[in-house]
């Protein structure tokens, strides 16, 4: 379903570029759901975003469902294969525009027909009422809003979702709810996810492999099984799973307290 | 606990809203020792607004009220600004949790921790200097000289968050209140943020407010933890006990977490109860 080749990502010019992503390679089967994790700056998300094309400077091989992409441009038929969905749904929806303003005009975009019907279709499939249709973003809660993205993003009946924190904004009991909602909705329709997240238990419950990445490299590729017994090869990666799972106190503490 | 530094009893924090008052502290209680207190709870449940209604930072209209808001047996309820400014800093501090919202963009890091250390402790700005270096080594910048010259935008996230740790504690604060201190960092840093307060309440005897979303976290690093919902402590107990709470409301949020040790096909899902806002606390207070 995708495929990314010695993939560079680089901002500024001359002397003040920075390199966020080096050759970056792998590959997402169809139906496949594919983690991407690493510390802030490891360019996890930036390597979503070149693949969205919100970035000209990158070069390399992307390949999304056979087709060859380049620059920055991006075909009418990928922006319907391809959807994302952003970290921070406070961010990511326009204030002023009603849920269904949202919905209608991602539709219209998208060139399909029976909007309205879709629409309610849209709403029931992440699990919001048709009472959410005419409400505003600040009338939702957080995990509403990010519903409501969820529901931008299938809008265009996409295949593969590129999935940049979806969850990290949110508080857990609502991120139980997304995450079984974007399971659900996987086993639904058949789709592909590419996830970005600095949580590796719900990378480890969302996917079935992954790639750990540091200062812009893919370091290693595992099995969410790996993840999960902490078999790492590299140090890195094994460093980055403990330190995720635990605190450890160096000094005991004080008997008096 | 063998002190008491703060003692808070039934504490109230309510905003007047077009639709009736609106009430985001419900009667909180405890008391904090030289000790780690965690207060966990979900967006909403009044965790923060009851960090900061303890430094009185509180705007009308909101309204503070308790039965006892005391620091080392002074009552600190609603002090008139100045008073408060006396303690706000140098005996109580808070660390919120992004740095980019509260540094000065404007000022070098420096400038700003010597500004803090001045204000609380008339010192001169040689001793400032010195004393800010100082503090910035502490929290394990590895290059101070250079930090303390940059800007916040010149500076990451993690290190933003660490000057931020050694701004509050220059003036050597006998309680620090961390709200989300680390939720904006990574694992690495924040193992390293968490290492410096840890040693702080067990060197300096300080009494560390940690308040948290993240359970499992708090469980490891907190000596006692705090519950709150809707506004309320629906839950006390000791963290290392925390997987063993008995409250449903503590017990839906630990199971809704995906965990890393083994998979599940589905994540539950906290089912509300509407007698959690209100149920009298079984274990006491």
């Amino acid at each position: 379903m995708l495929k990314v080749e010695d993939l560079n990502v680089w901002f500024g010019d001359h002397h003040e570029r920075v390199h966020a992503v080096r050759s970056a390679s792998f590959t997402v089967g169809t139906g496949e759901s594919f983690g991407l994790v690493g510390e802030s700056g490891s360019g996890k998300s930036t390597i979503l975003r070149a693949i969205t094309g919100l970035f000209g400077s990158w070069s390399g091989l992307v390949e999304v469902a056979g087709q060859r992409v380049s620059g920055r441009h991006r075909s009418r038929a990928f922006h319907k294969a391809v959807q994302m969905v952003f970290q921070d749904p406070y961010a990511s929806l326009h204030p002023r525009h009603s849920v269904d303003r949202v919905l209608s005009e991602t539709l219209h975009l998208q060139g399909m027909d029976q909007i309205d019907a879709r629409i309610t279709r849209l709403l029931d499939s992440v699990g919001l009422g048709r009472g959410f249709r005419f409400r505003y973003p600040h009338q939702l809660s957080g995990g509403q809003r990010q519903r409501v993205a969820i529901a931008r993003a299938l809008a265009a009946e996409p295949r593969l979702l590129l999935l940049d924190e979806p969850t990290s904004a949110l508080d857990v009991s609502v991120q139980a709810e997304i995450l079984n909602l974007l399971s659900d909705l996987r086993k639904e329709r058949g789709l592909t996810f590419v996830m970005v997240s600095h949580d590796l238990s719900v990378v480890a419950h969302m996917c079935d492999r992954l790639a750990v990445m540091r200062g812009g490299e893919v370091v290693e590729q595992m099995q969410a099984a790996t993840l999960r017994s902490g078999d790492a090869q590299t140090g890195y990666a094994r460093d980055l799973l403990a330190a995720s799972s635990s605190y450890r106190r160096e000094t005991t503490p004080d008997p008096a307290a | 606990m063998t002190d008491t530094l703060l003692s808070v009893s039934n504490l109230r924090v309510s905003f007047p809203t077009r639709s009736g008052v609106f009430e985001a502290v419900r009667g909180v209680s405890f008391d904090l020792g030289r000790e780690r207190l965690g207060v966990v709870g979900e967006s909403g449940s009044g965790k923060s607004m009851t960090g900061r209604a303890i430094l009185g930072l509180v705007r009308p209209p909101g309204k503070v009220t308790a039965g006892r808001l005391e620091l080392n047996g002074q009552s600190i309820l609603n002090l008139p600004e100045k008073q408060m400014r006396a303690i706000r800093g140098s005996r109580i501090s808070m660390v919120m949790q992004d740095p980019k919202f509260s540094l000065n963009p404007v000022m070098t890091v420096g400038q700003q921790i010597m500004e803090s250390y001045r204000l609380h402790s008339g010192q001169s700005g040689r001793a400032a200097r010195e004393k800010a270096l100082g503090m910035l080594h502490a929290v394990q910048i590895r290059d101070p000289e250079r930090v303390f010259d940059a800007y916040p935008h010149e500076v990451s996230g993690g290190m933003g968050q660490r000057i931020m740790i050694a701004m509050m504690l220059a003036p050597d604060p006998q309680i620090l209140i961390a709200d989300e201190p680390t939720s904006a960092l990574d694992v690495s840093v924040r193992n390293e943020v968490l290492r410096i307060m840890d040693k702080l309440v067990s060197d300096r005897g300080m009494g560390l407010i940690f308040i948290s979303h993240d359970l499992n976290l708090v469980a490891q690093f907190c000596d006692r933890v705090l519950i709150m919902y809707a506004g309320r402590v629906v839950e006390e107990l000791a963290a290392k006990d925390l997987h063993n709470a008995r409250h449903p409301y503590t017990r839906g949020l630990l199971e809704s977490l995906p965990r890393l040790d083994h998979a599940v096909e589905r994540l539950s899902v906290l089912e509300r109860q509407d007698g959690w806002r209100d149920e009298i606390r079984p274990n006491g207070a």
